[in-house]
């Protein structure tokens, strides 16, 4: 059991970033952050205890066959809000219409809301996607290696 | 309520299909689906091309957010007939590639291969749709980062597809690199990204910061479209990529750069802006070269894939001339040859990816005798070839024939009648290397294995394409016209006759 130091404190941080990437997200209507920031923040959270403590405990928790289909549902929630709002009667991704009555917009609010809610999902898995595909590529013999 | 929608439609149907099609099993399933999506598409566009017909340019303004600080979709008669064109490609060739990607594709990566094509499609209608500049980059990037993938996935058939799809992403990248950072200064100027709005603030405004945009923004397309001395990218990748790739990409992804080209000259900056002179010029010297040095390396290449590659460089040539004249007669014969080249090249394409299916080479040795063991796709193969040529009653002698018009009507530097030898001596070695290959196909013996059956779903949309090819050049009223109408749109801009017209 190497690495003990690096190990604990990716134990300590774990948690941590994967709630720093939650605030960023939910704050991304108000602030600066947004769903891509979260996204890559997820991911970073997962590659780190991956990079402790072996691509497997990593892969058990978040196979490799769900990414294809987070990157998809991802841009679909996108794409899907814009088409929600166009069968509403309004441009894609005019926001408004969800709650055309609201005073302060909050059509826009919560449009913004599930728009970034996609682009966070889909910006996880390809990160991990990305990193699983370096990761768990199986080094090419050499050519003078037999 | 979706009629309105219309400019923004045929864009984000394959964008919200890819991800759908990503989803589905590896089988025929994901072929039909994108098939299907082409299908609608292709009647969006042509609903769209007709309404801007009818009522003139058509203006959509995303999120409900106005012109110019939303980003807007404007689609005039020169965008509608490039995306009809697009959508008409991705509908030939999406059930194309359901069969011929059985033998070319990983089974593993079909839907991954589907879902490519249909971004690859989304990504160029949107820069065809969009009126805003920086959304162009967003599109073309779209495009190119999934043409990459696109052409890595030929890999399976010959490995030289993962340097090819390299070079393609390095250059590639490159290019849209030098369009960002064009974008940028302009946008430093003006604080604008809009089209038009880019257009009135331009207006009188010449400095170097401005000059060395137009600068970037023109080399950064001239990468994209594969102009002469930056198409090093060109021929590998479209030899190496799978055949249904092959034939949509070469009709679509460099004509989709070559009117982006015209947005940036006439649109943004326009004749107003005294440096645009130096494109022109450069256009008709780079253009000639391209047409006599592409078509030259054609002609001693063993690989008939190859050779139609460096054909596409050549062609790129006359589309480039007919922009250089920068009359209506010049933009318009340029159109007119963006739609004629991109059905003959997917034609001669769609024939060879037949052949390769056949026989599993595209090797000029095997195409020896093919005229008797597969009449079909040699008789479609030599329409194509013709068209190439310019023999008349195929497309490509009608574009010929409208070029050499325009260069005889416009005044230049070099003497018209010089231009119109270049042309004519330019479509001679056509001659050659075409007459290679149909000799080949036609007088020599057969040799080697019996070729597989091609199925029927190959088959129809080559033979379609090749009847398309005859009827652009027997019925060509029809769309020299509209494309002349397109030119004027573009141009009237350009000349500073307000964005509306």
């Amino acid at each position: 059991m190497g690495h003990l130091i690096l190990r604990v404190t990716i134990k300590l941080l774990f948690a941590p970033i994967i709630l720093f990437a939650l605030y960023v997200q939910f704050h991304g209507d108000y602030g600066p952050g947004g769903g891509f920031q979260a996204g890559v923040t997820l991911a970073a959270a997962f590659i780190l205890h991956a990079l402790g403590f072996g691509l497997d405990r990593c892969q058990k928790v978040i196979p490799p066959g769900w990414l294809p289909v987070g990157m998809a549902l991802g841009v679909l929630i996108y794409a899907g809000t814009g088409i929600y709002t166009m069968l509403l009667g309004g441009n894609f991704l005019d926001y408004d219409v969800i709650q055309p009555d609201s005073h302060h917009h909050a059509g826009q609010h919560i449009g913004i809301i599930v728009v970034e809610l996609g682009v966070g999902l889909a910006v996880a898995a390809t990160m991990l996607q990305i990193f699983y595909a370096f990761a768990a590529r199986e080094p090419e013999p050499m050519d003078d290696a037999w | 309520m979706l009629l309105d929608d219309l400019p923004v439609l045929p864009v984000i149907l394959p964008l919200v299909a890819a991800p759908v099609c990503l989803l589905l099993p590896n089988n025929r399933l994901a072929g039909s689906f994108a098939t299907l999506v082409a299908w609608i598409a292709l009647v969006l566009s042509a609903m769209l091309l007709h309404t801007v017909a009818v009522v003139g340019p058509v203006e959509y303004a995303l999120g409900g957010w106005a012109s110019p600080l939303g980003i807007i979709y404007r689609v005039d008669l020169a965008g509608a007939i490039v995306m009809t064109l697009v959508a008409l490609m991705a509908s030939v060739t999406f059930p194309y590639a359901i069969e011929s990607a059985r033998e070319e594709i990983v089974p593993s990566q079909t839907s991954a291969f589907f879902a490519m094509f249909l971004i690859v499609f989304a990504g160029l209608m949107g820069v065809v749709a969009t009126g805003d500049a920086f959304n162009v980059f967003v599109f073309l990037e779209i495009s190119s980062l999934s043409t990459y993938t696109l052409v890595a996935m030929g890999a399976k058939r010959d490995r030289r597809a993962l340097t090819a799809a390299f070079t393609y992403l390095v250059l590639g990248t490159i290019g849209a690199t030098f369009f960002v950072i064009g974008l940028g200064l302009l946008y430093q100027v003006t604080g604008t990204l809009n089209m038009i709005d880019l257009h009135d603030r331009l207006a009188g405004v010449d400095n170097k910061v401005v000059r060395a945009g137009y600068a970037f923004i023109l080399t950064g397309l001239g990468l994209k479209l594969a102009m002469f001395p930056l198409h090093r990218w060109l021929p590998a990748a479209y030899t190496y990529a799978p055949s249904p790739v092959t034939a949509f990409l070469a009709s679509t992804s460099t004509k989709v750069a070559i009117y982006a080209m015209l947005r940036f000259l006439f649109t943004v900056f326009g004749f107003n802006f005294g440096f645009i002179d130096v494109a022109f010029t450069f256009f008709l010297i780079l253009g000639l070269i391209g047409m006599f040095y592409a078509s030259l390396i054609a002609i001693f290449r063993e690989d008939v894939k190859m050779i139609l590659a460096y054909s596409s460089v050549a062609q790129i040539g006359y589309m480039l001339l007919g922009i250089s004249f920068a009359t209506v007669d010049g933009v318009a014969a340029a159109l007119v040859h963006v739609v004629n080249h991109a059905v003959m090249k997917t034609t001669l394409f769609l024939a060879v990816g037949a052949v390769f299916y056949a026989l599993g080479s595209h090797r000029l040795s095997a195409y020896r005798g093919l005229g008797k063991r597969m009449p079909v796709t040699t008789a479609v193969f030599l329409i194509g070839g013709l068209s190439l040529i310019g023999v008349p009653l195929t497309g490509g002698f009608i574009s010929k024939w409208v070029l050499v018009a325009a260069a005889f009507n416009s005044v230049l530097a070099v003497p018209s009648l010089v231009i119109v030898l270049m042309i004519v001596a330019s479509s001679l070695l056509a001659v050659a290397y075409i007459g290679r290959i149909a000799w080949t196909m036609l007088l020599e013996e057969p040799v080697g294995r019996q070729p597989k059956p091609v199925p029927m779903m190959m088959v129809v949309p080559m033979v379609l394409m090749a009847a398309l090819t005859i009827y652009l050049g027997i019925d060509a009223a029809t769309l020299v016209s509209l494309c002349r109408q397109a030119a004027e749109t573009l141009l009237s801009t350009g000349l500073g006759f307000g964005g509306t017209s």
